[in-house]
């Protein structure tokens, strides 16, 4: 890759990691809000991504893992007195890779469509096991609990505001991003983008496929589940809509809308959603998944490269 | 503690009638997942939006229902809108997608069950409808009042599948849709119209899908989110049954449904449903292939 054009690409990060620094500051309420939940679902997009655009797997069960994520910084927040902030991401984190472990166990013994039914009923599972335990999950009401506050033990304890909840997702977001986009450079990633372009090659060169598969499902629930570890702290409840399965559909949405394989591309997807969403419920107030469903498949016919596809190969560099 | 004791603590009269429950169950649900196997063997798409379709056509059966009064009107009309509804589906959005990787289908089907639910919704709103049943007779089983229809409910759906699959056997369309399954190109150059024969093959699968959804409608609401429970035991019930295969699929309708209506004895129904999630997993770890087909050599 020439020099040039990674001066370029490391601009053009700067500009925009500035662009979202300054956002909260100068954005009324609500719309301070909309970027920061924008950026929270990129990050749950971004981490489909790795399975979707990089592995060539489409899951369709990324809810469980946002969910588990959700309910594991309710179970740290309620439980431990006084709430702690970076116990909730541990215990989001260890809920979301128990379930992600499941599911890379057994849905990675199937390719193409039926990884993606598989996972779908995974969800669904994990949907029904939280909806019907009413005692632990709250079922349908689900949990709500009160935000931790921002703290460094031993250093400083400030209760979040909207701006600083913001810096701290899109410090989570950017971290995260540049993890993700170190793995998928690393030989790591490589070996999974050729399980995407040839699996039965790969696994003739003698990589162990079903191994390398597993690790990446396990990376991708670890992210989700950070994205809903984020979310629980930004809404401060956890409830069994979001193990639903239409969140994974969504999140395959951002991914399709974005451009798989880009990392960034997902972000910009979940960000169009969110604003189509917003647009269109204006007229068809409820019911906006009907032109935002249009456009979708439109998409898949005639753009399945997706908004950024045409930067796919400029930012895997 | 003797034999006899264990045998006297078996809920014989329950079994009983859990079985007829799960037979009833088992074969609306072979009716939708024979339609999705259809459409997955002949042309590799997994039909996200075939519970939408289901659903649709329960709707379509409550609307003919309530302007003409007849049950049978309404299977025939709704079976024939949902068929050709299918039909432009297939055209308009699958077509373009045939030889790209079959998981853009998947996307695109998941984009048309989005619309489809949620103009249900705004068509007919989120109350549950009630389709009424064309006859109300009952039998006694045992405490119950059992009612006939359910009976009739499994023997339509049987005398359904068993016509599709004579058509499939002998009719000449029948034999161009498996000659199609097996080899695409060779059946472009024998002469068969093979975009037509996906587009009929999509339309018939639909049409069993509404057919299913107006025969279900009475025993319970109609409402706009039917179709995903249904989808998702469709789904389990094709990969348990080995994909693609119609007789698979069958009897795994029927043998899930069985296991979930005992299960029902012990548990609720919402948690009835973890059994057929069992029996998925424990496919996928001795028998990825599906549980009712040769083993592949």
């Amino acid at each position: 890759m020439s020099k040039r054009s990674t001066t370029v690409y490391w601009t053009g990060f700067s500009i925009i990691l500035a662009l979202l620094i300054v956002a909260p500051l100068v954005l009324p309420e609500f719309w301070r809000r909309f970027v920061t939940e924008i950026l929270i679902w990129g990050l749950l997009a971004m981490s489909s991504d790795i399975l979707i655009g990089y592995t060539g797997m489409v899951s369709f069960g990324h809810s469980a893992f946002f969910g588990l994520g959700m309910y594991g910084a309710a179970a740290a927040l309620l439980m431990v007195k006084p709430p702690n902030l970076w116990l909730a991401i541990v215990y989001g984190l260890i809920g979301s890779a128990g379930v992600a472990l499941f599911v890379a166990y057994f849905s990675t013994r199937l390719r193409d469509i039926y990884f993606a039914i598989t996972t779908l009923i995974f969800s669904q599972i994990f949907y029904v096991i939280i909806f019907t335990w009413t005692e632990v999950t709250g079922g349908e009401n689900g949990l709500s609990f009160r935000r931790p506050p921002l703290a460094i033990p031993g250093l400083f304890s400030v209760p979040f505001t909207s701006e600083t909840l913001h810096w701290f997702v899109l410090a989570v977001v950017t971290a995260s991003y540049l993890i993700l986009r170190r793995i998928t450079q690393s030989p790591f990633g490589m070996v999974l983008q050729s399980i995407r372009e040839n699996e039965a090659r790969t696994r003739a060169i003698g990589y162990a496929v079903e191994r390398y598969k597993m690790v990446a499902v396990m990376l991708s629930g670890l992210f989700a589940g950070l994205a809903g570890v984020l979310y629980a702290i930004q809404n401060r409840f956890a409830a069994p809509d979001f193990v639903y399965f239409l969140v994974s559909g969504e999140t395959v949405i951002f991914n399709v809308i974005g451009g798989i394989g880009t990392l960034v591309g997902p972000i910009v997807g979940a960000g169009f959603f969110l604003l189509l969403r917003e647009a269109f419920s204006r007229f068809f107030t409820e019911y906006y998944l009907i032109p935002v469903g249009v456009i979708f498949i439109a998409m898949v016919i005639f753009m399945p490269q997706g908004l950024l596809g045409f930067m796919r190969r400029w930012l895997n560099q | 503690m003797g034999i006899e004791h264990i045998l006297a603590a078996i809920p014989w009269d329950k079994i009983i009638i859990q079985t007829v429950n799960g037979i009833v169950t088992g074969m609306i649900l072979a009716l939708i997942a024979s339609g999705l196997t259809l459409i997955f063997g002949i042309m590799d798409v997994v039909n996200f939006a075939h519970g939408e379709l289901f659903m649709l056509g329960a709707y379509i059966g409550v609307v003919v229902l309530a302007t003409s009064g007849s049950f049978w009107l309404a299977l025939i009309i709704a079976t024939l809108v949902v068929a050709l509804l299918g039909a432009a589906l297939q055209i308009t959005t699958l077509r373009p997608l045939l030889g790209r990787d079959p998981l853009t289908t998947i996307l695109a089907t998941f984009g048309i069950s989005l619309v489809l639910q949620n103009y249900a919704l705004w068509q007919f709103g989120p109350v549950a409808r009630k389709i009424q049943e064309p006859f109300t007779g009952y039998f006694t089983l045992f405490y119950l009042e059992y009612p006939w229809y359910r009976l009739l409910i499994a023997a339509l759906s049987a005398a359904i599948i068993g016509a599709f699959w004579l058509f499939l056997k002998y009719g000449k369309y029948g034999v161009w849709i498996r000659a199609t399954t097996q080899d695409r190109v060779m059946a472009e150059a024998m002469g068969i119209p093979v975009p037509w024969v996906h587009t009929g093959a999509f339309a018939i699968g639909a049409g069993m899908a509404a057919a299913s959804g107006v025969l279900f409608g009475p025993l319970v609401g109609v409402n706009h989110t039917m179709g995903l429970d249904w989808i998702l035991k469709a789904f389990i019930v094709v990969v348990v049954g080995g994909m693609g295969s119609l007789g698979g699929s069958i009897a795994a309708s029927i043998f899930v449904s069985l296991l979930e209506a005992y299960a029902s004895i012990w548990a609720s129904p919402a948690q009835a449903v973890i059994v057929s999630f069992v029996v998925l997993i424990l496919t996928l770890l001795f028998r990825p292939t599906g549980l009712f087909v040769p083993t592949p050599k």
